[in-house]
């Protein structure tokens, strides 16, 4: 046990030694905490837009002002004729133009005005969005230029937010953040750190000395684990008091399925390490077979439902999207075991076979 | 000259005599392009909803079907409380709940308006937004088409004005067109910054770059051995990439290519030169990797490559400029998208031309042959 414990003292040493790392493994999570929450919305504010009105007149300025004040659009310019509404597109100075036919006031009064809404289609979504709110726009004004017995049938939309009342992207993008800095420090660290002593040779070294090899292994990711549990505290705790993003559930129960995610990251981390020679290899075998599929695959960003069949079902093994789940359902909907055991009872598999794996791995290689 | 020739030689020795290096450089980011294309697809298809209809009219019957027979929506169910119906929420086995209180279609009648309530999971704020706007579609033009029935109007009566939206240089709206020319922005910065950025500090890790200081290399001959063979690399990668993203996606190409392949050699000389810079001033390849780590999520983040520039707040529209990746996104689509000519991209031009003089100029300043 001295023994064991003079060895995990080294590991922290050699930690604690590269305070560049120590800063941007520390850093980085508050750095995406901060863009997520208040640069990165999924609400559309200020799109630019620009106007082509041939003719003025009183109905169509005074709609253009309705448009322009609002909170969604912000007035790029006025164009002066058609031809340039290409040029303004192309030059991405508007995403939206909003095209007015001659005489917009007679053929108001006609009953028959046509408005053009040339939206910039290359983001189909925030094209969608954005013709959705210039439409609505124009409709209540236009309501509201009619006189009021001929009002007509209305279907107003009580909507409601659930889980997440005011649709804050801190909210969407917290368990995203805590899964991949689980991942990054247990994973990608473990799996270089381990390859750092193969590439120096100084692994033969440990070795030949009284520690057997599963004690080296445990030495090696104890660090690690108490790393990323601190860290996994601090993004919550910051989420919390900067945010306002809840934790809803048990905190008991969400550390410990944390500790559950970050025994099976620690599984692959110490695979990759038994099957690369160099830390370039080791970075790039965690890059791109761990960061990428659980950044890609796990739900995070992309809707695991608007996948095609193959890589849904590819999403599967990727661990990182069962414990989104489970984080998900913890910090904002505050269910309890009884609603994730299936999700954990799978990370529980993952680990044993990761773990299971590694150790035969390792003792072949080293023997 | 003839120096920099030989150094040429050996980086490109180098490189390729690593047998893992190769399928890594060329092989996986080719993958994860199509993984990427398959997986980046914001576009909601099928937005699984329950509903309650506690009305029972024709007019309820119809607005459900409308919603049946949506593209986008995929009925899960029909609940007949509110708590039913939040199970479904709650599990995850839908996102939108739609309630139709009684007495609706007689309110609509008689006081010319009637509430529906609807209820969305939030937890992803864009789907949540999508899936109300959609929903709102439905209803609205069934609104529509009732007030025409019931009041025997044209349609161009009971609305004075009507709207035409148009989608230009994406008709057929799709996702795909909009995320390839950007996951290939991505993937060429990735490798370029990457390889860069660990190369260097590897030969100082190794101790071989004692040996490269003792000879009479000049430091920037040095430099320039170390950033050209991925600027070659890389804009093969680029070349690879466009073809993979031709025959597999059909991505248009209405742009002109020199033009592409002049901005992008450009920007990679900026991305390059900060990888150079983080091996300069780092110790270990472990360092390295997180710095460049550090600084590609918080580029690609901020680059409108997943969520429109659009949409952050003003302040931080303004740090997107001092963003490369931003601009080289920015670019790749509007020429292949919007065949957007040099004239439509010249401040970007600009921009990055002065990016990539000064990030160069302070990867020479702080390299040093002595330590």
């Amino acid at each position: 046990m001295k023994k064991f414990i003079a060895f995990v003292t080294k590991e922290f040493n050699h930690i604690f030694r590269d305070t560049r790392t120590l800063v941007v493994l520390f850093g980085m999570p508050i750095a995406q905490l901060l863009l997520f929450g208040f640069a990165i919305t999924t609400e559309v504010s200020n799109a630019k837009i620009a106007i082509y009105d041939p003719e003025p007149s009183q109905f169509s300025n005074q709609l253009t002002q309705k448009l322009t004040s609002s909170d969604f659009f912000s007035l790029a310019q006025n164009i002066q004729k058609s031809s340039d509404i290409d040029a303004v597109l192309k030059a991405s100075k508007a995403k939206l133009v909003v095209v007015y036919p001659k005489d917009f006031e007679t053929k108001f009064m006609n009953g028959s005005a046509n408005i053009q809404l040339i939206a910039d289609g290359s983001d189909p979504n925030l094209a969608s969005i954005l013709t959705a709110s210039a439409s609505a726009i124009i409709m209540t004004w236009t309501k509201g230029k009619m006189p009021i017995e001929t009002q007509i049938e209305t279907i107003n939309n009580e909507v409601r937010w659930h889980y997440n009342p005011s649709l804050k992207s801190a909210s969407t993008f917290v368990p995203g953040v805590v899964t991949i800095i689980l991942m990054l420090v247990s994973a990608m660290l473990t799996s270089i750190s381990i390859t750092r002593e193969k590439e120096l040779g100084t692994i033969e070294i440990l070795l030949v000395s009284p520690l057997n090899p599963a004690m080296i292994i445990i030495g090696k990711v104890t660090p690690f684990i108490i790393l990323s549990l601190l860290n996994a505290v601090i993004i919550l705790g910051a989420a919390q008091v900067i945010f306002d993003v809840p934790i809803n559930g048990s905190v008991l129960l969400l550390l410990l399925e944390s500790l559950l995610f970050i025994i099976v990251s620690l599984g692959l981390g110490v695979l990759i390490s038994t099957v690369s020679q160099t830390q370039q290899t080791a970075l790039m075998l965690s890059l791109f077979a761990l960061m990428l599929p659980t950044i890609l695959l796990s739900g995070f960003i992309f809707p695991i439902s608007n996948m095609p069949m193959v890589l849904q079902v590819i999403s599967n093994v990727v661990p990182a999207k069962w414990f989104l789940i489970i984080i998900k359902s913890i910090m904002l909907k505050g269910v309890g075991i009884t609603f994730v055991w299936k999700e954990t009872m799978i990370l529980v598999f993952m680990a044993l076979f990761f773990i299971g794996l590694s150790i035969k791995k390792f003792k072949i290689r080293f023997q | 000259m003839r120096t920099l020739f030989f150094i040429l030689q050996k980086e490109f020795l180098q490189i390729f005599r690593d047998k893992s290096m190769l399928p890594i450089i060329f092989v996986l980011p080719i993958v994860q392009m199509i993984i990427l294309t398959f997986a980046a697809d914001f576009e909601l298809k099928q937005i699984k909803y329950v509903y309650i209809d506690n009305d029972n009219t024709q007019e309820t019957k119809e607005l459900i079907h409308r919603f049946q027979s949506s593209v986008y929506f995929e009925e899960v169910g029909r609940t007949h409380d509110f708590k039913g119906g939040m199970d479904f929420l709650d599990r995850n086995k839908a996102t939108l709940l739609l309630r139709i209180p009684q007495g609706f279609t007689k309110d609509l009648q008689n006081s010319k308006t009637a509430s529906l309530m609807i209820d969305v999971n939030s937890i992803d704020g864009l789907a949540a937004t999508l899936s109300y706007t959609y929903a709102q579609g439905i209803i609205g033009q069934m609104q529509d088409e009732i007030r025409m029935e019931w009041n025997g109007l044209p349609e161009k009566i009971a609305l004075p004005v009507s709207i035409h939206p148009r989608y230009w240089y994406n008709t057929e709206m799709e996702y795909k067109n909009l995320m390839v020319p950007g996951i290939l922005a991505l993937l060429v910065t990735m490798v370029a910054m990457f390889l860069s950025s660990m190369n260097l500090v590897r030969e100082k890790e190794i101790g071989t770059i004692e040996q490269i200081n003792v000879t009479p290399i000049r430091k920037v001959h040095f430099l320039l051995g170390k950033l050209i063979p991925f600027w070659i690399i890389a804009l093969f990668e680029l070349t690879f990439g466009l073809v993979v993203g031709k025959l597999l996606f059909d991505i248009p190409m209405e742009g002109s290519l020199p033009l592409l392949y002049g901005f992008t050699a450009i920007y990679l000389l900026v991305v390059l030169g900060i990888g150079l810079w983080i091996s300069t001033i780092t110790d270990t390849q472990q360092q390295a990797m997180f710095i460049a780590w550090f600084f590609i999520v918080i580029f690609i983040l901020m680059s409108g490559l997943f969520t429109p520039v659009e949409n952050m707040p003003s302040w931080a529209q303004e740090i997107t400029r001092a963003n490369p990746i931003a601009y080289m996104v920015k670019v790749i689509r509007a020429i292949l998208l919007k065949g957007s000519g040099f004239s439509d991209v010249k401040f970007e031009f600009l921009w990055i031309t002065i990016y990539a003089f000064l990030v160069n100029t302070f990867a020479l300043l702080s390299y040093s042959k002595r330590n």
